[in-house]
């Protein structure tokens, strides 16, 4: 396993690498894209001057609301479901088709209806994210063995300790696959809906920078958001690897 | 053999029919069975497979409602609800793998309203009755099956259940662990005064354990013997040396032959 990281640490490195020697060589001009380097010093300079904080502030705070409330209400979306098989069923081929749904579409539709600030944003980063979680979730759910159940109406629980208590706990990691994918489907809406119509944010600044040719603003903040999106997901593996280790499943 | 007579559990008449939806025909699995369980004693049922004998054992747990007749734990009816003071141990692994030993034992005692040292003297108490001392901080999946089997059973005596309706709990585990097992549950049995009713489909496991063991017909299940062992309540697994064991396993495979025979599809052979 080690070895694997390593590897994996030597594709990045090597990559990089060869942008560099590319960018350097200029068979990468400086006007399509600066070498690795500079647009590391680039980034530097930006957090340091603090010009932009307001746009990544309101970039991950509209983030983290959409990604929040997509787990919250994909897994109750989700627990409610599994107790009403029809429902379910009847809204299976919605979830299939979700994702060929441009959400994107709807964007103005959602201007009208929620206005011209950030809810339409955190809407698309909602939408984009919660049927991820609540897929997940309902897949975890369907595997809790019978006896788990029994046990708990054994232990004479309602449905709602049950959920909290037995299937959802016995459903996490299947729950936290979902959230993995929120995170990166809400980020892709929110900075998608800023590059299309927004008057701050990242999405917004990397399409201003991009209109100007400001490759010293543009390089960096795509960066950012590659950091930032990997950090999270990197955290949230690990938390899904303890549990499963735990469980004896990896 | 247990000189206590009081009826703990009484079923009469019972009947379970399952809808099975399609054609409207109910498939008949369970009864009439009319039988009364003492209070205190260990009452096995042994039967062959498909006959009903989990579906029984979910009838007196509350876990499903009888189709028709009545089952009353302590005097009082049971309406397919769950009563207070019973405990079951399944065959399959129940642990919750998400919680440690002692978290896993201590879940039965949440809503108990004891004072929490009153707790965890009970979860203590019982992690050592059951040998899992050094495993209190494991989690289920670092445990052989037998350890979790252990768990399930800790997890259920720590409420201290009047009854423990046990669904052949050592159905998964090797010969060995089984005989040991059984010792545990008959020291356990002894222990807790409490009656216990277990389904099992190995003949020697019923007549190691049990003061009296029904045999069960192929479904619809009904019982059609029932045997007393009459060993004293002081016993192990030793007990299968004796000559009586022979005569009493060899008494239940005659009750059983033919209900064995005819779900493999022969009536006599």
């Amino acid at each position: 396993m080690r070895r694997i990281a390593l590897y994996r640490l030597l594709v990045i490195v090597g990559v990089t690498l060869l942008l560099e020697a590319l960018c350097l060589l200029k068979v990468i001009d400086r006007i399509t894209m600066p070498p690795p380097h500079q647009i590391l010093r680039d980034l530097a300079t930006i957090l340091m001057s603090g010009k932009l904080n307001a746009a990544i502030a309101k970039t991950m705070t509209n983030a983290l609301i959409a990604v929040s409330l997509a787990i919250v209400v994909g897994v109750l979306t989700a627990t409610l479901l599994h107790g009403y098989r029809s429902v379910r069923e009847t809204l299976d081929p919605l979830f299939a088709t979700y994702y060929a749904v441009p959400i994107f579409a709807f964007y103005p539709l959602l201007i009208v209806l929620l206005g011209l600030g950030d809810a339409p944003q955190i809407m698309i980063g909602f939408m984009l994210g919660v049927v991820a979680v609540v897929v997940n979730t309902l897949n975890g759910l369907d595997r809790v063995p019978a006896v788990l159940k029994k046990t708990a109406r054994i232990q004479r629980m309602g449905t709602i300790e049950t959920a909290l208590k037995v299937t959802l706990p016995y459903a996490a990691p299947y729950v936290l696959t979902g959230a993995k994918l929120a995170v990166a489907y809400s980020l892709i809406g929110i900075i998608g809906a800023e590059f299309i119509m927004s008057r701050g944010g990242m999405g917004y600044e990397i399409s201003f920078a991009y209109n100007n040719f400001d490759n010293a603003t543009m390089y960096p903040l795509i960066l950012l958001i590659l950091l930032v999106s990997i950090a999270v997901n990197g955290a949230l593996s690990r938390w899904e690897k303890v549990l499963l280790k735990r469980r004896g499943l990896a | 053999m247990p000189a206590v007579s009081d009826v703990h559990v009484s079923l009469r008449q019972v009947t379970k029919v399952f809808s099975t939806g399609a054609d409207g025909q109910g498939v008949h699995a369970v009864g009439p069975i009319d039988v009364d369980l003492r209070k205190g004693e260990f009452f096995a049922v042994v039967g062959p497979s498909g006959c009903g004998k989990s579906t029984l054992l979910e009838l007196i747990a509350g876990l499903t409602p009888a189709s028709e007749g009545e089952i009353a734990f302590e005097g009082r009816p049971i309406g397919g609800r769950i009563p207070d003071g019973i405990g079951v141990v399944f065959q399959e692994d129940a642990c919750f793998s998400w919680l440690s030993v002692a978290d896993n034992i201590a879940f039965g005692l949440r809503k108990s309203g004891l004072a929490s040292a009153e707790k965890k003297q009970r979860v203590r108490a019982a992690i050592d009755l059951m040998g899992l001392m050094d495993f209190a901080a494991s989690y289920p999946a670092q445990l052989s099956g037998g350890m979790r089997q252990r768990v399930c059973i800790a997890r259920t005596l720590v409420m201290q259940p009047r009854l423990i309706l046990l669904d052949e709990p050592f159905g998964a585990l090797d010969q060995q662990t089984r005989l040991l097992m059984g010792d545990e549950v008959l020291r356990l049995w002894r222990q807790t005064g409490a009656t216990v009713f277990l389904i099992t489909h190995a003949l020697d496991e019923a007549a190691m354990l049990a003061d009296r063991i029904a045999v069960m017909s192929a479904r619809p299940g009904r019982i059609i013997d029932t045997v007393e062992t009459r060993w004293p309540r002081e016993r192990d697994s030793r007990i299968i040396e004796q000559a009586a064991f022979g005569s009493i396993t060899s008494r239940l495979w005659k009750s059983l032959r033919e209900e064995s025979l005819k779900t493999i599809g022969r009536t006599t052979a």
